[in-house]
């Protein structure tokens, strides 16, 4: 396996309420590859999350992005949020270009890159629209777009799929993999379900709730290569991790 | 024009032809010698507005009026902008607003009056108090319901303390500022008026005080009717600019 892009040593977070979140979490995200936290709820996915985004502190461990410890938000990490998080008085367009508006690059510049990247999340011509006019799948690629404008190599995506139908979620999915095919983001994605874990990730990491911990890491064999997305659903390779995973979640459910 | 909006302007079209209708006949009846029908009203009114005397009386009510709707919105917003953003600044002025606000601020009137005379100082000071509560606690709650999701975005994009305010707070609670600025426009006519009638007869608190004075009632009662209904106009006008700069989609 490649070098880790992100690296959780010992993290525990308790909340001041008592409630402990996270125990001992320690796991490698290698870079230029897609890791799915995967858990049922409860399980601290997010808080792991957003302990790496630098947006909640630990109670205990620490968080290392490219082998500096993580004391906030950076400019190498971007956050895709579960709710889209968009101003909803702001266009597409400036929604997009927001990452970048606030870093300082002028309008021209962030204008033209918001437009390219609203091109690859398949949105042209909807640059003038505003949030409440378009759908939740759309909203999200909006979302997604925002975070890949900024360049940041460290993609961190929350649940971000949870709020769209399953259709759309599928085909969300495929695109998300077109998007980030030969690109080289590290990508940390967290979900609860266990058939988009399998398909998008190249590892998998199983954390079990109360407190969460990591159960177990796994790396699907999963034939993807350039295959059509139905083909790779019918892989014996899916359907087996699909399965494993399952056995596993199932002890925690209920 | 829709068939939905073409119903409603009837019904509200109904809605001015009953009241007005019910006012002419008890006028006729009559109720009390004391009340005007609505057409002896109107007519009232077309003298007032030909000889000048309500142009007159709107100038010197206007002032006041206007000087102190000015004054509410800067401090109002400020103070609720301050108490939004501060936890201090909340904990040591909030109360003093909400009591402000539940409490009948009219009754201070006459302190105002004791204080600051009967001039110009102490009509302003009379639509200030009634005012600014309003004002700044809608501010106050526009700045603290802003999206904690939406914050947390701002953050992640490493936008600094000031970026969040300047372009996610305010902008958050601009819809809901704008409500306050409204109510406080609504709170100045009550303000103004009280000050006219209480403080000193000035303005359309002179013409109403003097024409009840020598039973020129429907020119008192025209005096009345065309302070409501520029108050409503006011407020009206104010709302539909609302619903144009913030529609309720994206305010959030």
């Amino acid at each position: 396996m490649t070098d880790a892009a992100v690296e959780a040593r010992g993290v525990g977070k308790r909340y001041g309420t008592g409630v402990e979140a996270l125990r001992d979490v320690s796991v490698a995200f290698p870079r230029g590859r897609l890791t799915t936290l995967l858990g049922p709820s409860g399980c601290g996915k997010t808080t792991l999350l957003k302990i790496v985004a630098g947006l909640v502190a630990p109670t205990s461990g620490e968080v290392r992005v490219q082998g500096r410890p993580v004391e906030g938000p950076g400019p190498e990490r971007a956050f895709v949020f579960q709710d889209f998080a968009l101003l909803p008085w702001a266009t597409v367009l400036r929604n997009v270009a927001f990452g970048l508006e606030l870093r300082g690059v002028p309008r021209e510049a962030r204008h033209e890159t918001a437009r390219r990247w609203i091109g690859e999340v398949g949105l042209t011509g909807f640059e003038e629209s505003y949030p409440h006019q378009l759908s939740g799948g759309m909203r999200q690629r909006v979302g997604l777009a925002r975070a890949l404008a900024v360049d940041a190599e460290i993609i961190l995506m929350d649940e971000p799929f949870s709020a769209v139908d399953e259709q759309t979620r599928r085909k969300f999915q495929e695109d998300l993999l077109v998007l980030l095919r030969d690109r080289g983001r590290t990508v940390i994605f967290v979900t609860h379900s266990i058939e988009e874990a399998v398909y998008l990730s190249d590892q998998i990491v199983l954390l079990t709730p109360r407190p969460g911990t990591v159960h177990r890491i796994i790396q699907p064999s999963v034939e993807r290569g350039r295959r059509n997305p139905d083909e790779i659903r019918r892989d014996k390779g899916y359907l087996d991790a699909v399965d494993e995973i399952w056995q596993v979640l199932k002890r925690h459910v209920g | 024009m829709t068939g939905g909006t073409a119903r409603r302007a009837l019904w509200v079209g109904a809605s001015f032809v009953l009241v007005f209708g019910i006012w002419e006949w008890a006028g006729r009846w009559p109720i009390s010698p004391a009340f005007p029908s609505f057409s002896q009203t109107v007519l009232a009114l077309g003298r007032m507005a030909a000889d000048g005397s309500l142009a007159r009386a709107y100038a010197s009510t206007l002032q006041p009026l206007l000087i102190g709707v000015a004054i509410s919105a800067a401090v109002g917003v400020g103070a609720g902008v301050a108490m939004g953003l501060s936890r201090s600044i909340e904990w040591l002025t909030l109360p003093l607003f909400v009591i402000a606000q539940a409490a009948p601020m009219a009754a201070i009137i006459p302190l105002i009056t004791y204080m600051y005379g009967i001039g110009l100082t102490a009509k302003v000071l009379a639509v200030t108090i009634l005012a600014i509560p309003v004002i700044a606690m809608n501010s106050y709650k526009g700045i603290r319901n802003t999206s904690p999701s939406l914050l947390e975005m701002c953050r992640a994009f490493l936008g600094t303390r000031r970026q969040a305010v300047w372009k996610v707070v305010l902008p958050y609670a601009a819809g809901l500022i704008f409500v306050g600025l409204r109510l406080g426009v609504a709170m100045g006519f009550i303000g103004v008026v009280i000050a006219e009638l209480l403080i000193t007869p000035t303005g359309i608190g002179d013409l109403i005080t003097y024409h009840s004075s020598v039973a020129d009632y429907p020119e008192m009662f025209a005096a009345i009717a065309s302070i409501v209904a520029l108050g409503a106009l006011a407020v009206h006008g104010l709302q539909r600019l609302e619903q144009r700069l913030f529609p309720p989609e994206i305010r959030g």
